[in-house]
């Protein structure tokens, strides 16, 4: 029942609006992971960021669909079910009372389920159309199941449409960057250096116009 | 539903016109060995869809007709608000001058033309800025609202005359009503872009304006325009009131006009650094560098229609 509701809601409301409100010009969408299990990172930029990604693969894909989100900021209220029954997101707990090492032990298990996960390795939202440092959870995620494909996302654009802290939705064409995929080389550090550089490379393949 | 049987007849002549052109460009991709579908033939494909989608459009309903062509003006409003440098501040201003889009249409929907000439022009041109002001910005004031009014006359107030086209045509065209008119404009239009560019290919020489578009050629402009007037003199008897020399002096107009709207755009874009206005069609770019030559030729039409022909003084 809730796997219908959540592929009505998809189908009937999210792609419809994001089609016409916003309008998203993607590039190299064949590089999109089609099969689990995968990981796609992307920059953070809005709350738009999550249901843009997921309705830029196949709706026959959507269970297999997994964003990996903090679970305070969503709560425990309706909203908190919503985000996690109807949008689908895997909680990851930032609050300090899971112990670091079980930490990614719900997306590793995700992975092992031939999911997709979603990843904003920036954490938060931040300051809209603007990079913030990458956290290393996905590095260790990479490193746990370095089999598993990472495909990195730039998207420009949403953050314009709806920034943090409104719900005034502006509608803005956006622009998504599918980069190729790579899977874990060995360490830590030069997986985020690659990350970094992947990303850096894909955002300047676009050209955008000031947003001050 | 009832479509004026001119109209019926004029749309099955440009499927006609497509299916020819679908084989030249099939004859001439057949000489290429590469497996991915030339630009030609991607340009052709979309052809199909928009005269395909322009159809039902303006066949089922008039209603209809004009929420289509203000979703064409929103579609090209947004490309325009994606592709210039904005201010933070200004998402409420931005809100506000989408906003018009339904309520501009609307005013052509119900043909009520005094309103609809002075909405954007007057009302909108002094309440956005009203708008800019109370938010207390003053920094980029001034580019801001004068790039934002801009983009507000050149897709929502000029492509609106082809809705009130619409609700104007059904009272003073005749037997082929709005619908006639719009045709003869849209079709009109489109013909000149691509007569223009297929003599400018074959005969181009003398470039005509090449710090804003290096491809265009005085051949390319005159070739199109004649044979646009030429097409317009046959056809115009048939879609509107207009006896066929009228018919050819709207047709030059059409051309002209679109010619403008065309470099006029690619001016825009050549200040922007940007190559196309968008994805959206494949082939073509985006909404804003299909509808370029619309922008002027709209307007332009309509009141020139209006002055000589609703006006009474032909």
């Amino acid at each position: 029942m809730i796997r219908l509701l959540r592929l009505g809601f998809f189908a009937v409301i999210v792609r419809p609006v994001l089609l016409l409100v916003l309008g998203v010009n993607i590039r190299n969408r064949e590089r999109l992971p089609v099969n689990g299990p995968a990981i796609i990172v992307a920059n953070h930029n809005s709350h738009l960021d999550t249901l843009a990604l997921m309705s830029m693969l196949p709706l026959a894909d959507l269970p297999k669909l997994t964003p990996v989100a903090a679970v305070d900021y969503f709560g425990q209220g309706p909203f908190g079910w919503f985000a996690k029954h109807i949008i689908g997101i895997l909680p990851i707990d930032r609050s300090g009372n899971t112990p670091r090492e079980r930490l990614l032990d719900g997306a590793i298990a995700a992975l092992d389920a031939g999911k997709i996960l979603i990843l904003f390795p920036e954490g938060t939202r931040g300051e809209p159309e603007r990079l913030a440092t990458y956290k290393k959870g996905v590095a260790h995620l990479a490193c746990a199941r370095p089999t598993v494909p990472v495909t990195p996302v730039f998207m420009h654009g949403l953050g314009k449409a709806l920034p943090r802290g409104t719900y005034l939705l502006v509608p803005f064409t956006c622009d998504v960057f599918v980069g190729e995929s790579w899977t874990y080389n060995g360490a830590v550090d030069p997986f985020m250096a690659e990350l970094e550089a992947r990303m850096a490379a894909l955002a300047s393949r676009g050209q955008f116009p000031a947003w001050e | 539903m009832s479509v004026p049987a001119p109209v019926l007849n004029a749309i099955l002549g440009i499927f006609a016109l497509l299916i020819v052109a679908t084989g030249i460009v099939w004859l001439i991709d057949r000489k290429r060995a590469a497996p991915e579908p030339s630009e030609l033939t991607q340009r052709v494909r979309s052809w199909w869809a928009m005269i395909a989608i322009f159809t039902f459009a303006i066949v089922i309903d008039r209603a209809i007709s004009t929420i289509f062509l203000g979703i064409i003006s929103y579609l090209a409003l947004k490309e325009y608000f994606s592709l210039i440098p904005t201010r933070r501040i200004d998402r409420l201003v931005l809100l506000f001058a989408y906003l018009a889009v339904p309520i501009q249409f609307y005013w052509a929907h119900i043909g009520w033309y005094d309103m609809f000439v002075v909405f954007i022009p007057v009302w909108m041109f002094l309440f956005l800025p009203m708008v800019m002001v109370l938010q207390g910005q003053t920094d980029g004031f001034l580019r801001a609202i004068g790039t934002m009014t801009w983009g507000l006359m050149m897709t929502v107030f000029t492509l609106s005359h082809t809705a009130m086209m619409l609700a104007e045509g059904n009272t003073s065209n005749g037997v082929a009503g709005g619908a006639g008119l719009l045709l003869f404009l849209v079709f009109l239009t489109q013909f000149n872009d691509v007569a223009q560019f297929t003599w400018g290919k074959l005969t181009g020489r003398h470039p005509i304006i090449p710090k804003v578009s290096p491809k265009k050629t005085w051949e390319g402009f005159l070739g199109g325009a004649v044979t646009t007037a030429c097409l317009a003199a046959l056809v115009g008897p048939y879609l509107t009131i207009m006896p066929w020399h009228w018919s050819a002096a709207a047709g030059a107009m059409i051309a002209v006009a679109g010619f403008i709207g065309d470099v006029t755009m690619s001016a825009l874009k050549r200040d922007l650094k940007v190559k196309d206005s968008g994805g959206l069609i494949p082939g073509h770019g985006g909404i804003l560098d299909r509808v370029d030559s619309l922008t002027y030729a709209a307007p332009v039409f309509l009141h020139f229609f209006y002055f000589f022909f609703v006006g009474g003084r032909v």
